[in-house]
């Protein structure tokens, strides 16, 4: 199934490159073997957007930072620096000099304007394939708040990604994670909300209780978490909004924690502990009724739904050692699908449906990995003393993960990587960071 | 509850800077508590308001002289010989000193993903607290809660950091209804 993605992938680079075809033939074969972990990134323009009007200036200027940050920041592309261009756009409007950015090898071309009217902004963008001299889908105009100006650069860079790969993009969306402040042995923990890029970081809750693992729900308006308010681990429900949070009324045990919505936003699934045996249970949030979905003496933790929400995976150590099974969303004999040595947890699924992301604890180090939902092609995407956590972004191309240090003095950092295992990057925060989960696109 | 988990930390808190080291029954560990006491008694500290670990039933003798810890091997929850007896002696203060509720926390090392090791801390927490029952004591009077690898003591990425952090302490505070 990756290579299905990923041949999809070339297929719409390729189309978008038809115009040069000797190059396009070499990117073909490049892009199709991703396993290699060798692919030449689509070079593109992005001449500064244009100020239509005064005092513009510097909000055009980083609404064009911003996007090619974005795209940039994927690997699959390659922004030309401004050093090279021959000529610049002279106006949105102007006709495109294809022959210059030709000339400097700019497959794709991004022309933008922005202008400023009091708190408000509006944006406007088109895209052009530069060797067939074609505009890629009809131009583009978003208008916003002037605090927008980050999301609207996020939506043009979706709709560039969008348009180039034909995939959706992940640029416009949020990422919920526990920021990480003070020594391992005193480590102090909130909720923080943050764009995918780490910018508009805001906190959630303060530190005065450990908090752990914040999970979106489908549409990003609440967020489940354990936190020790109350002397035990417990589940809350949070509203982003508002900030207000509640408890969540579990079935009844001694702890709870780990927990994740449905697609629907309408139950919780999440592990209970009694009498110190841990198993999976079901909440629904509208009717209140409690459901026990494992029922072993062994540790089953960290479910995760299918993304049509028939099915769930979730790590279990009833064979001994942590190991991934699939069971239906009413539980029910779970199917083992991990089988390769080392020890299997935090089982997420993809939301394309087709892949889980894993945390593999194997001679002492940690990969972040995936797998078919059947377990074959395994494929481990990252290796150090810890990495753990996986969250997919929106479209199911990206995860991001925490990864922590070694030693007294270690912190904890987010880190992304493609599902191919390029493009390994750390995630820009103040503080350390664990824990992260990608929210959905914003609307 | 507000009341007991001030009274957890507080102890926590005591135990924590008082000894790290969880074996009360090594020899090196007496020689070092020994000094302590030697050391107080020299500067003349009066310790009456709280009792001092000399004295048998105040809770600083239930954490350095009892031992309020015991130790696990790498991911299991299953006592040992040194645990045990700790443990015995756990039991007996606990049964003599009947105002004292305990709470039972489990953790784990760093070596695990979170998720794992909040129920691994679980089982050695409950290990202890069946232990301990099965010696007598009330069940009501015991609770458990885990802290997975979220509270490490000793901090180094080895062994001999990892063989402290895979610990159950007991926490013991007075009850509400004594």
């Amino acid at each position: 199934m990756i290579k299905r993605i990923l041949t999809l992938l070339t297929a719409c680079v390729l189309a978008a490159t038809l115009a040069s075809p000797t190059r396009a033939q070499s990117e073909l074969i490049d892009l199709g073997t991703l396993t290699s972990g060798v692919i030449e990134a689509l070079p593109f323009a992005i001449p500064s957007f244009q100020p239509e009007v005064g005092g513009s200036e510097q909000m055009a200027a980083d609404i064009s930072r911003v996007i090619a940050e974005d795209l940039n920041g994927t690997g699959l592309f390659r922004q030309i620096p401004a050093s090279a261009f021959i000529s610049t756009p002279s106006g949105f409007g102007a006709p495109v000099a294809f022959a210059d950015w030709r000339a400097i090898n700019a497959q794709a071309l991004v022309t933008g304007a922005v202008a400023g009217n009091g708190n408000q902004v509006t944006v406007k963008f088109r895209l052009y394939d530069v060797f067939s001299g074609a505009e890629m889908g009809e131009g583009l105009q978003l208008s916003g708040t002037t605090d927008a100006w980050r999301r609207m650069a996020h939506q043009v860079a979706d709709a560039v990604y969008s348009r180039i790969t034909g995939e959706a993009g992940y640029f416009d969306s949020r990422v919920v994670y526990v920021a990480e402040t003070g020594p391992k042995n005193d480590r102090a923990k909130r909720l923080a909300i943050m764009d995918y890029d780490g910018a508009n970081i805001q906190y959630l809750t303060d530190s005065s209780a450990i908090v752990l693992a914040p999970r979106f729900s489908p549409t990003g308006d609440r967020v489940l978490y354990t936190s020790y308010e109350s002397g035990f681990p417990r589940i809350n429900v949070l509203d982003v909004a508002t900030v207000g949070r509640q408890q969540l009324g579990t079935a009844y045990g001694d702890m709870a924690f780990s927990p994740r919505f449905s697609l629907d936003g309408r139950q919780v699934i999440y592990s209970l502990i009694q009498g110190g045996n841990t198993d999976i249970f079901r909440t629904d949030l509208t009717t209140g009724q409690h459901s026990r979905l494992t029922n072993t003496p062994a540790i089953e933790t960290a479910p995760s739904f299918s993304p049509n929400g028939n099915q769930i995976v979730f790590e279990s150590d009833r064979s001994g050692t942590q190991q991934l099974y699939i069971m239906g969303a009413n539980g029910g004999e779970p199917q083992r699908i991990s089988f390769g040595n080392g020890r299997y947890g935090t089982p997420v699924w993809s939301p394309r449906g087709d892949l889980i992301a894993f945390t593999k604890q194997e001679s002492g180090r940690f990969h972040i990995g995936v797998m078919r939902t059947d377990g074959s092609e395994e494929r481990l995407l990252t290796s150090s003393f810890l990495d753990e956590g996986p969250t997919w972004a929106p479209n199911g191309r990206v995860i991001m993960f925490a990864r922590e240090t070694q030693g007294a003095d270690g912190t904890t950092g987010l880190y992304s990587v493609d599902i191919t295992g390029r493009n390994l990057r750390r995630v820009t925060t103040p503080q350390g960071g664990s824990d992260p989960s990608w929210g959905p696109l914003q609307r | 509850m507000k009341h007991l988990i001030k009274a957890v930390l507080v102890i926590g808190a005591l135990s924590l800077s008082a000894c790290t080291n969880a074996d009360r029954f090594n020899t090196t560990d007496t020689v070092d508590l020994n000094a302590q006491n030697g050391l107080n008694a020299a500067n003349d500290i009066n310790q009456t308001g709280l009792g001092g670990a000399n004295d048998p039933s105040s809770p600083q003798f239930f954490s350095q002289t009892i031992g309020d810890r015991v130790l696990f091997e790498v991911d299991t929850s299953t006592l040992t010989a040194a645990g045990r007896a700790t443990l015995d002696g756990q039991a007996g203060w606990l049964s003599t000193n009947s105002d004292y509720l305990a709470v039972i926390e489990g953790h784990a090392d760093e070596q695990g993903t979170r998720e794992y090791n909040l129920a691994l801390g679980a089982r050695r927490a409950n290990s202890v607290r069946e232990y301990l029952i099965s010696k007598g004591l009330a069940s009501s009077r015991i609770r458990t809660v885990s802290y997975g690898k979220e509270r490490p003591i000793a901090v180094c990425s080895e062994e001999s950091c990892y063989a402290e952090n895979r610990r159950a302490v007991t926490i013991i505070s007075i009850g509400q209804n004594s």
